[in-house]
């Protein structure tokens, strides 16, 4: 009796809500269907579109034309940190002008190579040494060394600034509970779903197309994890660590640089490593604003549709790419892991013998380049080049398999891509925005349902409701896609420890691929369009379905499955209904990661000709239109705020039930 | 040590109190300190969860007399962490007055209290509370180096501890490469560096395997035969409180039932709450010849015992011996004696009137 009171007691407000859903999307139907009557209901009216993208151009041509002495100084200040890696790492110091002008040498790349090598065996034994100096080797012997040491010089200036800045910001966020909740963490949000190419507009607009307009996008773009990854560290340090520098007698500024940030040092290298990988990717995507570097040689061969050049360019990203995580990583798991007791030496080539013979290494190698042109310049005798490979590679799929491309990539178009296309294009934008608060109020309450109804009507009333949708749509079928092959596969990896052993590697090296790689291959075989643009995005969204998954399953504690396994569970049973419903918080946190990741790389999309938002933000740039380029970033990012705080919303309301 | 006969505090009663607790409150919610500022100090457990608030500790008095070890036990959620915040002020108590020889530790500036944090005081905590990226040495000289010691000297007494609590040899060693017990030596000696004058003790051996647990037991009354030092000590076994204490403060519900010697909880347990603690005591070695004699009847006597001897370290002799044992003060002169019945009915576990009187 009292399990069926107990059982039957929570579904009346359940159906309650199923009632108003279904009144809902009645409504929404019933508009859709008397559209002739009320057409302002489903487009938005061309008459009543707020021109913000005006406001903003004409805000960004006041600071531009006023605030010109600012944003020159600061290109000064910071282009001299940076032209000094750059020369050093890549062109070579200039003393002096023209003829007579007197040249130090760049690094030589022995021994760079030769460092690398050692950083490798110094933070993770000859694995990870071989790793690394291979991927140095490889950059060098493809004849990429410049560019990659282009890109290796921003990243070098920029990350330690992001460090910095992160820091100290995830500090105050930390101290003042009212900064965090209504400074640092919307605009966290927002720096991290507006899409990578709108920080470029008004970067480009104040600071010009140089390096140093590259770098500060860049550390824009790195900052927040950082920033993340300081609050969380701080707020994990146990209670009793923070007591006890109390109780020591610390003042404020010792108990925070002694003891709380050292105690959290695991953490903040995470985030340290999570810098580095979005500096080199937005490196990359910066060289359309002067980054120069291994993206402007992707971007060059990508536009004169070069596959082979782009394809070795993009293959040198991904080296430099494994090689910088790989070495974060170890250096992070390192630092896990504690030190290990040794003996204390004054001397500062004791204590330091491995900086020391790396600085050895660097000195001797460059010296030599001064009269051994060979360690100054990778020789051209002994670079290979692969383009032709490739070419010849793609020729062949192109020639032999051409028609079942084709007819995959049309069937595609025809019967998923078109007509999904078609509904969402043709959904009532106040329908949406009606809908989207609905769900917002059932998960979360007034707030949200605000939230996100306003931001759904901020994309309709500025005029982008079209291509809002088409973003919309082509993100949603990615996402979508996304999931069903990530799903299953974290659910296998979860169940097979020896799959889990496969496919880790894999997803390791695909999360740390700069987004720009995914679009190469993809374009050799299914030239540009919105199917390229599809497999692209899915093949880099797919990571975190997998990894959320596998691990929301595999954090079940045991006592649990052990419980379920003592009452008789079959191991299908254990699985149905023990360990999915309580893994589903974690898998639908991965969904939500998926969506974000789809919708950042859909506007990276824009490039290979899809017709959305993207788009929009692509011809602003190229178009130096601030305004429109901005407001056209806001509306993507506010499509991703929205899925992020949805998901989030039922993802706490799932835990919250869970306990 | 005392020979008055109504005593049953031997030794501290006459030593000055080094810190005190006068109705200190500590409540949880929201508006926690008007509400008991406007009741005056004054508030049953009803009044402060009818107000939606949480009493963590309420209305606590006690005196902790220098150089006396000074238990408070209490089960989890007793409110006994939250107390010795209080005294310490890593907790700022909602109502009352903690007073350091006198002074009023709630009043003082945030410059004194450092001061004092620096010097005067000391502590213990349950998991150890050391810092991943130090080794043994760097972790003790830690208090010493944020004083600003220069290296040499902060080092040498470090290495003075690190003698004194037997970890020589480890000096370089990180604290994830040493053992519960040896982290917390690291933990002991590292509150000893400074030479506090108070010593806080935060259940500092909860979180070690027993019979580790029992070692570091020896080892604090070894070290506090050397140091003299006031101790504040929680805990939730009370076989160790019975083992280390002066005093025990028995808590429940953030308040304190009884505070008294370990025989005085034993012999007079104030609640069943407390009896409930005390049953399973081993009590012949709690309870002293004081406590269980009776006035001398005539009857030949087999040997002498001082007053404050526990019952377990004369109990084979006057068995053996069959008669009762005089129990004698300092002077000599019998107070009392102690017969083997009674001792054989002690440890028997069959009770008395006496041991309720």
């Amino acid at each position: 009796m009292t399990v069926t009171a107990s059982a039957s007691e929570p579904r009346p407000p359940l159906q309650r809500w199923l009632l108003v859903w279904a009144a809902a999307l009645a409504a929404v139907l019933l508009v859709f269907l008397l559209q002739d009557s009320v057409p302002w209901a489903v487009d938005y009216p061309a008459s009543a579109v707020v021109p913000v993208a005006d406001w903003v151009s004409a805000l960004m041509g006041w600071i531009k034309s006023n605030l010109s002495w600012l944003t020159r100084s600061i290109t000064a200040v910071l282009g001299v940190p940076l032209d000094f890696a750059l020369n050093l790492l890549a062109k070579n110091f200039k003393i002096g002008h023209g003829a007579d002008a007197y040249i130090l040498p760049r690094l030589s790349w022995v021994g760079v190579c030769a460092v690398a090598f050692l950083a490798g065996h110094v933070v993770g034994g000859r694995k990870l040494s071989l790793l690394v100096g291979g991927c140095f080797l490889y950059i060098a012997l493809f004849g990429q060394w410049t560019s990659a040491m282009l890109t290796l010089a921003l990243i070098s200036i920029a990350v330690p600034f992001c460090i910095v800045t992160g820091l100290f910001a995830g500090i105050w966020a930390w101290r003042k509970p009212w900064a965090e909740r209504l400074i640092v963490s919307p605009a966290l949000d927002l720096m991290q779903t507006i899409p990578t190419f709108a920080y470029l507009i008004p970067m480009l607009l104040l600071f010009g197309n140089s390096p140093v307009s590259a770098m500060i996008a860049t550390a824009i773009f790195a900052t927040p994890p950082m920033v993340r990854a300081t609050m969380l560290g701080l707020t994990r340090v146990p209670l009793e660590i923070s007591e006890f520098s109390d109780m020591a007698g610390c003042t404020a500024r010792q108990k925070l640089w002694r003891v709380l940030l050292p105690s959290a040092r695991p953490t903040l290298m995470v985030g340290v490593n999570q810098v580095i990988m979005l500096a080199l990717n937005m490196v990359i995507i910066a060289s359309m604003i002067g980054a120069g570097g291994l993206g402007y040689d992707v971007l060059l061969a990508l536009r004169a549709l070069k596959v082979g050049e782009a394809m070795e360019a993009g293959l040198a990203i991904v080296a430099l790419a494994i090689a910088l995580d790989r070495l974060s990583q170890a250096i992070a798991h390192k630092q896990a892991k504690g030190h290990a007791h040794q003996a204390v030496s004054p001397s500062f080539w004791r204590r330091y013998p491995n900086l020391t013979l790396a600085i050895a290494i660097l000195a001797a190698t460059t010296l030599l380049g001064l009269f051994v042109p060979a360690f100054a310049a990778v020789p051209k005798a002994i670079t290979f080049t692969t383009a032709p490979l490739w070419k010849a590679a793609v020729n062949w799929v192109t020639i032999n398999f051409f028609d079942a491309i084709e007819a995959f990539r049309v069937a595609l178009i025809l019967n998923v891509l078109n007509p999904v296309r078609a509904f969402c294009e043709g959904f009532p934008w106040l329908g949406a925005v009606f809908l989207l608060g609905l769900a917002g109020y059932q998960l979360s309450g007034l707030r949200l349902a605000a939230l996100v109804a306003a931001l759904t009507a901020f994309c309709a009333i500025t005029g982008l409701w079209e291509k809002t949708m088409a973003t919309v749509y082509l993100c949603g079928i990615s996402a979508f896609i996304a999931c069903l092959i990530g799903i299953p596969i974290g659910l296998m990896a979860a169940r097979s420890d020896r799959f889990e052993k496969i496919v880790t590697p894999i997803i390791d090296t695909l999360q740390v691929l700069p987004s720009f790689c995914f679009i190469i291959p993809v374009v050799m075989l299914f030239r540009v369009g919105d199917v390229t643009a599809m497999i692209a995005t899915i093949a880099f969204a797919v990571v975190p379905a997998i990894r959320y998954t596998n691990h929301g399953i595999r954090q079940v504690p045991p006592a649990l499955i052990e419980a379920a396994k003592v009452s008789g569970c079959t191991p299908r049973q254990t699985f149905f209904r023990v360990q999915l419903p309580l893994a589903l918080p974690e898998i639908m946190l991965g969904v939500n990661q998926t969506i974000l990741m789809a919708l950042a790389m859909i506007i990276i999309c824009a490039m290979v000709g899809t017709r959305d938002l993207g788009q929009e933000v692509f011809i602003a740039l190229s178009k130096a239109d601030s305004g429109r380029g901005i407001v056209a970033g806001l509306a993507i990012a506010f499509i991703g705020i929205v899925a992020d705080r949805l998901f989030s919303a039922w993802t706490a309301k799932a835990r919250a039930r869970l306990g | 040590m005392t020979t008055e006969l109504g005593s049953t505090q031997p030794g501290t009663n006459d030593r000055p109190v080094k810190l005190a607790c006068r109705n200190v409150w500590k409540l949880f919610g929201a508006n926690a300190a008007s509400f008991i500022r406007e009741r005056d100090g004054k508030a049953s457990m009803a009044d402060v969860s009818a107000a939606g608030l949480v009493g963590a500790v309420r209305a606590v008095d006690l005196e902790i007399r220098q150089g006396e070890i000074f238990i408070i036990m209490g089960l989890s959620g007793s409110g006994k962490s939250t107390l010795v915040r209080c005294m310490s002020r890593l907790v700022e108590p909602s109502h009352g007055k903690v007073e350091f020889e006198g002074k009023d530790l709630l009043k003082i500036s945030d410059a004194a209290l450092i001061e004092l944090r620096r010097h005067r005081m000391g502590m213990v905590f349950q998991n150890f509370a050391l810092l991943p990226h130090l080794n043994v040495l760097d972790n003790i000289a830690f208090p010493l180096s944020i004083q600003g010691q220069d290296r040499a000297t902060r080092e040498a007494r470090a290495r003075e501890v690190i003698e004194l609590v037997g970890l020589r040899g480890r000096e370089h060693f990180y604290p994830r490469e040493l053992s519960g017990g040896q982290q917390q030596r690291v933990g002991i000696a590292r509150s000893l560096a400074t030479k506090p004058e108070i010593w806080f003790l935060d259940e500092p051996f909860s979180a070690l395997d027993p019979l580790i647990r029992r070692e570091m037991q020896d080892e604090l009354m070894r070290l506090q035969t050397m140091l003299h030092k006031t101790i504040v000590f929680i805990t939730h076994d009370f076989d160790e409180a019975i083992r280390l204490a002066d005093r025990i403060a028995i808590m429940k519900d953030g308040e304190i039932i009884q505070i008294g010697t370990p025989e005085e909880l034993v012999v007079n347990p104030a609640t069943d709450y407390v009896a409930e603690f005390t049953r399973d005591v081993d009590r012949a070695k709690v309870i002293s010849a004081r406590s269980l004699m009776r006035a001398c009847d005539g009857a030949e006597h087999g040997g002498t015992v001082s007053p404050d001897a526990k019952i377990a370290s004369f109990s084979a002799s006057i068995v053996s011996a069959g008669k009762p044992f005089a129990v004698v003060n300092g002077t000599g002169k019998p107070i009392g004696e102690v017969t083997p019945q009674a001792v054989i009915d002690l440890l028997a576990g069959i009770e008395h009137a006496r041991a309720h009187a």
